[in-house]
C-alpha cells in the first residue's frame, strides 16, 4: 500500500473542482467545460491508483482512511474499499468524465452546471466508501441535491415535476433510513455511527426487522424496486444526459450497494426473514420492467424501464444466497451502468440532432448514420446479454445463482432475457430500419469524433468484460463471499481467496 | 494405450484452433472498420472486391486448418488401429482440450475458454469452414451490386467464427457464445436489406424465436450445473453414462437443451422463423438456413447424446424422435404448395432437418450427422442454384414466372439436377445414403410408425422438389419478355460444381458396406444397429420406388398435358383441395401465434404500462405528491431565481461541513 491516500483524495477531488469552478469568471463557458473534464478526468486517474493498489486476496476493507471526526457524538472519518465498493468507485470515476463530455453543449449556466455535476460525484464517492454510517448518510442526502438541480433546471419538458418526484421519493425513504441509523447508534454501546462498531451490536431479531426495513425502504426506492419505481421513468427521462447517465450507470447501483453493504451485514437475521419478499419484487421487477418497457414510445423511458428490469436482475442476485448471484449481481451493477450508460449518451447524441426521443419520429436510420446505429445496435446487443459481452457475465451468474438455491423462480427470470429482445430489439428496429419516412431523418449527421471519443472507452470496456471478467471476479468474490454467509453460511465460497473461514461444499467439486 | 499420444506428436492444436476460429474473428473486424476503405481489382474484365478476397481467404485458411487437425487425428487412429471395419475402439477416443484462458470463476463454479478438438468437432469444422469458402466465393458473384458489400463478408466472416466456436465448445457455455453469436449473424444477414420493412421484421422474429430456445438451452445449464457441478460437455456426459444423474433429471435436462435445439434448428413449434429469414441475401440462407447454423441443434443434441440416452425410459429421445419426424412431415405438406423458389427450399430445410432429429432420436448419432453432412453439399448447392435463378430473373422469385431455364443456363441447371436427384433420394446421389440409414434405423428398432412417416416425407419430398425442378428448369420458357436470363459468373457456378459433384460421390464417406464415417464418429457418438442382408435391400429398394414414385407424379402433373388437365380439373371443396388451400395457408400457424401470443402479450403490455403503471401506481403517487405541493407549496417556489439561492445555500453548507472537518480532524493524511 502507497502512503498517499488516493481513495480520500479521489473523493474531495471533484468537490474542490466544484468550488474552484464557482470562483471562475462567468463569462467564459469553455472554462468551466475544460475544468470539469480535467478534474474528473484527474479524479479517474486517481482512482486508477486506488485498483492498482488493492490487494485482491486481502478481503476486507483497504485503502482508506480513519480518523476522529466529532468524538463527542461517535462520529468518524473512516474510508475504505473492498471488492465491491472498488469497483463502484471505479465505475463512478470512469462515466464522468464521459458525463461531461455529453454534456459539452449545455449553454445555460455552465459554471453552474458542471459545479453541481462534480459536487455530485464527490456525494457519489464518498457514499461507497465510507465506512461510517454518520458520513454514510451525510454523502447520500449529498447526492441527492445536485441531482435535483440538474433535472430541474437542466431538465427537459416536465422538468419540475420530475425533479420533485425524484427528491420526494428518495427524501421519504431516507428519512426513515435516518430514523433506523439513529436507533442503531443509540443501541450501539458506546454510541458510534462507526460500521465496524455498529456489526458487533447484538439486536433481537424483532428489531432487525423493523429497522432493516427502515434501511430497504431507502435502498428500494434508490434500486428501485417495483414498486417503488416510478419516479424514475420521470426522472431519467426529463434529466441532461449526463444526468440521466450518472442517475442510470451510479445512482441506482447506491441503492444495491446499500442493500448489500448496510442492510444485510447489519441486519443478517432480519435479511434472511425478508428474502422472499425481496426475491419476489426483483423478479416481479425483472418481468414487469421488461413488459412495460415494450409499449413505451419515448426511448428514454424505454430504457428507463429496461434498467428497472436490469437491476432487478442485480437485487436478485444478491439476495438468493449464493456467491454466484451475489457475484453476479455485483458485476451486473458495474455493466449495467456501462450498457445503459452508453444508451442514455446515445439517445442524448439523436435528441441533439433531432429534438425528439419519440420512437415514432424515426425510422431507417440505419441508411443516414451507418456507424451510429452501428454502435447502437452493439450496445444493445451488450444490455440484452448477448455472450461475449458484459451482460451476459453477470446475468448468467445471477440466474444460476438463483437456480442453485430457488429452482422455480429462475423461470420468470430468465424469461426477461427473452422480454430484453423483445423491447430493445423492437425499439431498433422501429429506430434504425425501415425506410426513411421523414425528410429530417435523412439530412442528420453521423458520428463526430467527440462523440466516437466518449463511446469508445465504453465500448471496449463491453468486449473486456464479456471475454474476460476475470480481474473484476477476482476482486469481487472475497468481498461477495463476506456478505453471502450472511444470507447462507453454507454458501459455496470454496475456491476464493482472503475468505476467513470459508465453509465450502465439496459435493460440488 | 496413453502412450501414443506422446509417440505421435500431436500438431499444435492451440495455434490450429486459434487459426480456424480466430482468424474469421479478426476479419469480420477490420472489415466492418476499414471494409469501406477497400478497392476492387480486375480479373477478365470482372471488378472483384477484396473484401470478398479477404473473406474467402480467411475462410479457406480455417478451412486448411481444419485439414491438417483432421489429418492428424486420422493419422493417430490409424497408428492405434482405431479405424477399421467394426474395429473402432470406445477407450481411446482422441480428444484434446485447448485451454485458452480462463473466463468465469465463481466458488466452486468454473468454465474456461475451453475448446475440443475429437473426431466430430474436426469433421464439422470441415464441413463449416469447406462449405463457407465456397458460399463466400459465390458471394462476391452474387453480392458485387451491393452498396455494403464489404459489411456482408464482415457478417458472413463473423458467422464462421461464432458457428466455430459453437463446434469446438469443450463446455456449453462456449458453445452458448457461439450458439447466440451464429444467431446473432443470423439476425444481421436476415436483416441486411433493413430497409425493407419485412427483411427487417424477419429478422427481428428470428432473433426472438431463437431467445426462446435459448431461454430452454440456458435452463438445461443450470440444471447441469446443479446435477453435475460442471458445464464441460465431457464430465456432464461421463456423469449420464455413469448414472451420476438420475434418469427423471436427465430427461428433464435433455428435454431443456432440446428447448434450445428446437429454436434453432427450427423444428415444431418454432420453425416459423426460418421460412421468413429467407429476406436476407440467398448465398447467406444456403450458409446459414440450411447447410450450418440450422444444423446446430442436431449437432448439440448428439453431442450431448449420452444425456439424452440417461433419460429416464428413454422420454427424451422418444419426444426428439417424434418431434423431428412430425416436423420432416409438416415441413414437407407445406413445401408441396409453395411457390417461392426460396420458400420451398426453406421448408424443405426444415423437413430434412427434421430427419436429422428422428435419427438422434432414434440413438443414431451418426446417421444424423451424416445426412447433416450430405444436406449441406445438397441444400447450400440448391440456395445457391436458386439465387443463381434469381440473379438472373431479376431478383424472381416466384416459381410460376419460370420455366425451362436450363437452355439457358446450363450450369446451373445441370448442378441443381444433381441436387435434386440427391434430396429426393436416387441411388447413388448422397442423400439416398443418409436418408436410407435413418429410415433403416427406424425399421431395425421396431419404430415402425416413425419409419412409416419418414418414408411418406420422402415421398413428398421427391415430389415438392420435382415440382420445383421441373418448373423452373424444364419445359417452356416463361418469364418476363423484359429480361434476359445468363449463366452467372464463375465465381457463382465454380461453387455449384463443387458441390454438385459432392452431392453426386458424397455419399460415399459411409456406404452400408463401408461405413467410415459412422465408425470414425463412433468412439464419439457410439454405435447404433442397422438391418443387415435381405432386410437392408428390401428397405432401400422400397425407399427408392417411393422417390421414383414422387419424381414421376411430379413429372405428370407438371409436364403433361393430361396432368395439367388433372390439375385444372380439382373440384373446389373436395377434400384435396381442402388439403391444399390449408397448406398455401401454412396450416395459419403464424396466424394461431399471433392471435394467442403476441396480440394478447400487447395488450398486457399496454395494461401494463398505461393503466397498471401510469393510473395505479403513479396515480397513488400523484395523489401523495399533490398533498405534500399542497402543503409546503413548495413546487411555486421552484423558480429560476430562487434555484440560485438553492445552489448557493447548499454549497456553503458542504463548505461548513468540510471546514468543521478540517478542524476536527486536521488536513487529511
Amino acid at each position: 500500500m502507497s502512503d498517499l491516500r488516493f481513495l480520500d483524495i479521489a473523493i474531495f477531488l471533484p468537490l474542490a473542482g466544484a468550488l474552484l469552478i464557482a470562483f471562475l469568471p462567468r463569462s467564459n463557458a469553455n472554462l468551466a467545460r475544460w475544468a470539469a473534464l480535467i478534474v474528473t478526468l484527474a479524479t479517474f486517474a486517481v482512482s486508477i491508483g486506488v485498483l492498482v493498489d488493492f490487494e485482491a486476496s486481502l478481503g476486507g476493507f483497504q485503502l482508506g482512511s480513519e480518523a476522529v471526526w466529532i468524538k463527542d457524538w461517535g462520529i468518524s472519518y473512516i474510508t475504505g474499499v473492498d471488492g465491491i465498493s472498488l469497483w463502484m468507485v471505479m465505475l463512478t470515476t470512469f462515466l464522468m468524465p464521459l458525463g461531461v463530455l455529453a454534456s459539452w453543449s449545455i449553454g445555460e449556466r455552465p459554471k453552474a452546471y458542471f459545479a453541481l455535476l462534480l459536487a455530485l460525484e464527490t456525494g457519489m464517492l464518498g457514499v461507497f466508501s465510507s465506512l461510517d454510517l454518520f458520513l454514510f448518510y451525510l454523502f447520500w442526502e449529498v447526492t441527492l441535491v445536485p441531482m435535483y438541480f440538474l433535472i430541474g433546471m437542466w431538465g427537459y419538458g416536465r422538468r419540475i415535476y420530475a425533479a420533485m418526484k425524484f427528491f420526494l421519493f428518495t427524501l421519504v425513504g431516507s428519512l426513515l433510513m435516518l430514523v433506523a441509523i439513529m436507533f442503531m447508534y443509540f443501541a450501539t454501546e458506546p454510541n458510534s455511527f462507526s460500521l465496524t462498531d455498529m456489526l458487533a451490536t447484538e439486536l433481537s431479531s424483532g428489531t432487525q426487522r423493523w429497522l432493516f426495513l427502515g434501511f430497504f425502504a431507502s435502498f428500494a426506492v434508490k434500486v428501485p424496486l417495483v414498486p417503488f419505481h416510478t419516479w424514475l421513468p420521470d426522472a431519467h427521462t426529463e434529466a441532461p444526459t449526463a444526468g440521466s447517465v450518472m442517475l442510470a450507470g451510479v445512482l441506482l447501483k447506491m441503492g444495491a450497494y446499500g442493500l448489500l453493504r448496510f442492510a444485510i451485514p447489519l441486519f443478517p437475521d432480519a435479511a434472511r426473514y425478508f428474502v422472499p419478499l425481496i426475491i419476489a419484487l426483483a423478479t416481479i421487477g425483472i418481468v414487469y420492467g421488461a413488459v412495460v418497457a415494450i409499449v413505451q414510445k419515448d426511448l428514454k423511458r424505454l430504457i428507463a424501464y429496461s434498467s428497472v428490469a436490469h437491476l432487478g436482475f442485480v437485487v436478485l442476485g444478491m439476495f438468493v444466497g449464493t456467491v454466484q448471484g451475489m457475484s453476479g449481481g455485483i458485476l451486473q451493477m458495474v455493466s449495467h451502468g456501462l450498457s445503459t450508460g452508453a444508451l442514455f449518451m446515445l439517445v442524448g447524441m439523436l435528441y441533439e440532432r433531432r429534438h425528439t426521443r419519440q420512437i415514432a419520429d424515426f425510422g431507417g436510420l440505419g441508411k443516414t448514420i451507418p456507424i451510429f446505429s452501428g454502435i447502437f445496435l452493439f450496445v444493445v446487443l451488450s444490455s440484452i446479454g448477448l455472450p461475449g459481452l458484459n451482460g451476459f457475465v453477470g446475468e448468467f451468474l445471477v440466474l444460476l445463482g438463483t437456480f442453485l438455491n430457488y429452482r422455480w423462480w429462475v423461470v420468470p427470470a430468465a424469461f426477461g432475457v427473452v422480454l430484453a429482445a423483445i423491447y430493445l430489439l423492437w425499439a431498433y428496429q422501429r429506430v434504425f430500419q425501415g425506410p426513411v419516412t421523414d425528410e429530417a431523418n435523412a439530412r442528420i449527421a453521423d458520428v463526430n469524433s467527440r462523440e466516437v471519443a466518449m463511446l469508445a472507452p465504453l465500448l471496449v470496456l463491453i468486449v473486456a468484460i464479456g471475454v474476460y471478467p476475470k480481474p473484476f471476479l477476482d476482486r469481487i468474490n472475497p468481498a461477495a463471499c463476506r456478505v453471502v454467509i450472511q444470507l447462507d453460511p453454507d454458501a459455496d465460497c470454496s475456491r476464493i481467496e482472503g475468505v476467513v473461514a470459508p465453509r465450502a461444499h465439496e459435493e460440488d467439486e | 494405450m496413453d502412450l501414443s499420444a506422446s509417440l505421435i506428436p500431436g500438431p499444435d492444436y492451440m495455434g490450429l484452433t486459434a487459426t480456424i476460429i480466430l482468424w474469421p474473428l479478426g476479419t469480420a473486424l477490420f472489415l466492418l472498420l476499414f471494409g469501406k476503405r477497400l478497392s476492387t481489382f480486375k480479373v477478365g474484365g470482372r471488378e472483384i472486391p477484396w473484401a470478398g478476397v479477404i473473406a474467402v481467404l480467411t475462410l479457406l485458411r480455417s478451412f486448411v486448418a481444419a485439414v491438417a487437425m483432421f489429418v492428424d487425428i486420422v493419422g493417430v487412429e490409424l497408428a492405434e488401429g482405431a479405424v477399421g471395419h467394426g474395429g473402432a475402439n470406445v477407450e481411446n477416443a482422441r480428444t484434446f482440450t485447448v485451454h485458452m484462458f480462463d473466463w468465469m470463476q465463481v466458488g466452486g463454479f468454473a468454465v474456461g475458454a475451453d475448446f475440443l478438438i475429437d473426431q466430430l468437432s474436426v469433421v464439422l469444422a470441415l464441413v463449416v469452414t469447406g462449405v463457407g469458402t465456397l458460399i463466400a466465393l459465390y458471394s462476391i458473384g452474387y453480392m458485387h451490386h451491393d452498396p455494403r458489400f464489404h459489411r456482408y463478408f464482415a457478417y458472413l466472416s463473423l458467422f464462421a467464427s461464432a458457428m466455430l466456436m459453437l463446434i469446438f465448445g469443450d463446455n456449453l457455455l462456449v458453445t452458448f457464445v457461439g450458439w447466440e453469436g451464429v444467431g446473432l449473424c443470423s439476425y444481421l444477414l436476415i436483416g441486411f436489406w433493413f430497409e425493407r420493412p419485412a427483411a427487417a421484421t424477419a429478422a427481428k422474429k428470428a432473433f426472438i424465436v431463437n431467445r426462446i430456445g435459448d431461454f430452454s438451452f440456458l435452463l438445461g445449464m443450470f440444471l447441469l450445473v446443479a446435477a453435475v457441478g460442471s458445464l464441460k460437455i465431457e464430465d456432464i456426459n461421463a456423469a449420464a453414462s455413469g448414472g451420476q444423474i438420475s434418469g427423471g433429471i436427465a430427461t428433464i435436462a435433455a428435454l431443456l437443451l432440446f428447448g434450445g435445439a428446437v429454436g434453432k434448428s427450427a423444428q415444431i413449434p418454432l420453425y416459423v422463423w426460418l421460412p421468413d429469414a429467407m429476406e436476407g441475401p440467398t448465398p447467406a440462407s444456403a450458409l446459414i438456413h440450411a447447410a450450418t447454423m440450422v444444423t446446430a441443434g442436431v449437432y448439440m443434441v448428439a453431442r450431448m447424446g449420452p444425456v439424452f440416452l440417461a433419460s429416464e425410459g428413454d422420454l427424451a429421445l422418444t419426444v426428439v424422435a417424434w418431434v423431428g419426424a412430425l416436423t420432416a412431415l409438416w415441413a414437407a405438406l407445406i413445401a408441396c404448395t409453395e411457390y417461392d423458389i426460396k420458400r420451398v427450399l426453406a421448408y424443405s430445410t426444415v423437413s430434412q432437418l427434421g430427419y436429422m432429429f428422428l435419427a438422434n432420436g432414434l440413438g443414431a448419432f451418426s446417421g444424423g450427422i451424416f445426412h447433416l453432412i450430405t444436406h449441406a453439399f445438397f441444400k447450400a448447392l440448391m440456395f445457391m442454384g436458386a439465387g443463381s435463378v434469381m440473379h438472373a430473373l431479376a431478383n424472381e422469385t416466384d416459381m410460376r414466372k419460370m420455366g425451362g431455364l436450363r437452355k439457358v443456363m446450363p450450369i446451373t441447371g445441370a448442378t441443381f439436377l444433381l441436387g435434386w436427384l440427391a434430396i429426393s433420394g436416387i441411388v447413388p446421389f448422397a442423400g439416398f445414403w443418409s436418408k436410407d440409414a435413418i429410415l433403416a434405423a427406424a425399421w431395425e428398432q421396431g419404430e415402425y410408425a416413425l419409419w412409416g412417416i419418414g418414408l411418406f416425407t420422402a415421398l413428398l419430398t421427391a415430389y415438392y422438389m420435382s415440382r420445383l425442378y421441373l418448373r423452373v428448369f424444364e419445359g417452356p420458357l416463361k418469364h418476363d419478355p423484359d429480361v434476359h436470363p445468363h449463366e452467372s459468373p464463375w465465381t457463382m457456378w465454380v461453387p455449384l460444381a463443387v458441390l454438385g459433384g459432392l452431392s453426386v460421390v458424397g455419399g460415399a464417406i459411409n456406404l452400408p458396406w463401408d461405413l467410415r464415417l459412422e465408425h470414425f464418429l463412433t468412439p464419439v457418438l457410439g454405435e447404433f444397429e442397422v438391418p443387415h442382408g435381405a432386410t437392408a435391400w428390401i428397405l432401400a429398394g422400397v425407399a427408392l420406388c417411393v422417390a421414383v414414385s414422387g419424381i414421376a407424379l411430379a413429372r405428370f402433373l407438371f409436364l403433361t398435358q393430361r396432368g395439367a388437365e388433372l390439375r385444372a380439373r380439382l373440384v373446389t371443396g373436395s377434400w384435396l383441395d381442402k388439403l391444399l388451400t390449408a397448406s398455401r395457408n401454412k396450416f395459419k400457424v403464424d396466424e394461431v401465434y399471433e392471435a394467442t401470443i403476441q396480440r394478447p402479450g400487447h395488450r398486457f403490455a399496454m395494461f401494463s404500462a398505461y393503466k397498471v403503471d401510469a393510473k395505479g401506481i403513479d396515480g397513488v403517487v400523484n395523489g401523495a405528491g399533490a398533498l405534500v405541493a399542497w402543503l409546503s407549496d413548495g413546487v411555486r417556489r421552484l423558480q429560476s431565481g430562487y434555484v440560485r439561492n438553492y445552489a448557493a445555500l447548499f454549497l456553503l453548507g458542504v463548505v461548513v461541513l468540510l471546514s468543521a472537518l478540517i478542524l476536527r480532524v486536521g488536513p487529511l493524511g
